[in-house]
């Protein structure tokens, strides 16, 4: 346990302790702007002689004002405890007020990014999964889809979500959900199909004979021997499935004009420069995509345990 | 009437791609594909002229192909900006960077032990999201779209190359050693050889990637040309023949660079039993 977790754990620290050193330097001009503003005697005294001079040799001249740098309202990067103050002020302070649902709140816009994101996940794990079977069955499916399941792959979404959400508008379908959720589902069908297909297949020709003798009907050997075989693939491609649906969402949701979900959070973060804000929705999306994956994997080993498949 | 021949055409198409594969045509795996396109293409014409849709809903293929014609200039232009400009730049980036660290942790079982599972963790994360935080810190050209594309493609390549590097065997590095040979020539004769498969996974991963990441960050900011500021503009404009047009070549482009990818993988890759029984 201790021979897993320690590297990681010091790997973080040390990525932790980087980023603290890195924000001194990225946000001295901004940093040493402030200072002026209060009338510190910053060298040199103007902003546009500051813009041209070394960062280094800024650094060295005005380490007294080095704290600055940590405290900006708008840094370019803000230090991880800014940040988490942001989350924490957008979540749990609010909870603690009552106000979970309130649209400010990070809670309100990562639920509905999650609905959406399970929405499209299980559309597009469905689609997955039927194509899956139908391709394995069938010799014209595989031949005439199959390419064209990789080319859709190969095309950039993000630039057919605009015209999802707009074909979906001009078709009357009024709710924001079901576009982003297309969009979703359109980015997480092609892993579970492949490791749908992957896992239909994994029987061996012996295993498939031993059916035969036993006269199974086709429904019959695939009920019991191609499905269960196929488990432990399809859970494997269902998390890296959940993980493309969130992406899908975000992307789904950055040019809707969305005025709810994360994605629409990091829109309206840049839109009125609030750094803090971009950055406390980035941890709230990389949470998310930790608490989804996990449940997945928790899914996994729960059904796999129950099979006797699990290792 | 233009009901029936949808049908008419739907399952003749069908009924042609059945024949085609039951008759094992060494040509039925590219023509089979080809048909249900055209196919597709045909009956999206057909239902367009039927339903009488307004360009601005759906416009027809063949007013898509003529406006593609009609704005080359413009079109390459976008293209410029976004792909050769931000896609492949931060690309080749992104690839470098990360064969190089991998290449760094690989010395280290600490470090890989370490790493590698953050390194999963954050693969797995919408990176998509720093769009923004990269516009802010490197302006509105290409700079910041390579930026997002780096990312992207990092994390994908970090992870498979580090795995790549401790696929080879047992047996094989004892020869090696029986070998006498020094850390530079195993890792050039044997453990780079043996990466290659792994490597060329994280490049198909990262090269759809790339182009999502380059358009993404055009919607965040960027100068008056571009795939994504042309699709989020168009979009805005209802010209939706020049944004079908530009999703056309974004489509191209995605399989092209997939496609050379793949190819460069053959040419590597041609003894690994993936790519031998072909």
């Amino acid at each position: 346990m201790i021979n897993r977790f320690l590297p990681i754990l010091v790997m973080l620290a040390g990525l932790l302790v980087l980023w603290y050193l890195a924000v001194a330097p990225m946000n001295l001009r901004g940093g040493l702007d402030y200072a002026e503003r209060q009338g510190a005697a910053v060298t040199p005294a103007t902003a546009s002689a500051r813009r041209d001079a070394n960062l280094l040799i800024l650094l060295v001249q005005n380490r007294q004002f080095i704290g600055y740098a940590y405290a900006l309202e708008r840094p370019a990067l803000p230090t991880p405890n800014q940040v988490l103050g942001e989350f924490w002020k957008t979540t749990g302070a609010m909870v603690m007020r009552g106000r979970a649902w309130s649209k400010r709140s990070l809670i309100y816009h990562g639920w509905l990014t999650m609905k959406t994101t399970l929405f499209g996940f299980a559309l597009g794990g469905v689609i997955g999964m039927f194509g899956a079977i139908a391709m394995v069955y069938s010799r014209v499916a595989a031949m005439s889809l199959m390419p064209w399941a990789i080319i859709s792959q190969t095309i950039p979404i993000v630039a057919l979500a605009p015209m999802i959400i707009v074909l979906s508008g001009q078709l009357g379908i009024e709710s924001r959900e079901v576009p982003k959720a297309i969009i979703s589902a359109y980015l997480c069908f092609f892993p579970v199909l492949v490791g749908m297909i992957k896992g239909l297949r994994a029987p061996e020709d012996s295993q498939l004979d031993l059916l035969k003798t036993y006269n199974a009907t086709g429904l019959a050997s695939f009920l019991k021997l191609r499905l269960p075989a196929s488990a432990p693939f399809l859970f494997t491609s269902l998390k890296i499935g959940i993980a493309a649906a969130l992406v899908g969402t975000i992307v789904g949701e950055l040019p809707t004009g969305a005025i709810s979900g994360l994605g629409a959070r990091l829109l309206i973060g840049d839109q009125f420069g609030t750094p803090l804000a971009i950055w406390s929705a980035l941890l709230a999306a990389a949470i998310l995509a930790g608490a989804l994956v996990t449940l997945i994997d928790m899914l996994q080993k729960i059904v796999l345990n129950r099979m006797g498949m699990y290792r | 009437m233009w009901v029936f021949w949808v049908i008419c055409i739907w399952f003749g198409a069908w009924g042609l791609n059945i024949w085609l594969t039951s008759k094992r045509f060494a040509a039925a795996p590219i023509l089979a594909p080809l048909v249900l396109g055209a196919t597709m293409l045909v009956l999206w014409e057909i239902v367009v002229a039927g339903l009488g849709l307004s360009a601005v809903i759906l416009p027809a293929p063949s007013a898509i192909f003529l406006r593609f014609g009609a704005e080359l200039d413009l079109l390459w232009g976008d293209f410029n900006q976004t792909v050769i400009k931000g896609a492949l730049r931060g690309f080749a980036i992104g690839v470098s960077a990360a064969l190089l660290c991998a290449l760094a942790i690989d010395r280290s079982r600490f470090l890989t032990k370490g790493l590698l599972p953050i390194g999963n963790f954050i693969a797995a994360m919408p990176i998509i999201g720093i769009a923004p935080i990269m516009v802010n810190w490197f302006g509105f050209d290409w700079q910041s779209k390579a930026a997002v594309v780096v990312i992207m493609v990092f994390f994908p390549i970090l992870v498979n190359t580090t795995q790549g590097l401790q696929a080879s065997h047992a047996i094989h590095r004892d020869l090696m050693k029986t070998y006498g040979a020094s850390y530079w020539q195993v890792l050039c004769a044997m453990r780079l050889p043996s990466a290659l498969p792994f490597i060329f996974n994280g490049l198909k991963i990262s090269a759809t990637l790339a182009l999502i990441g380059a358009i993404v960050a055009e919607y965040f900011g960027s100068p008056t040309r571009g795939m994504g500021f042309r699709i989020s503009t168009g979009v805005g404009r209802l010209d939706m023949d020049l944004v079908w047009a530009e999703i056309f070549v974004a489509a191209l482009v995605g399989t092209g660079f997939y496609g050379a990818v793949t190819l460069a993988e053959r040419y590597f890759t041609f003894w690994h039993p993936s790519q031998r029984n072909r």
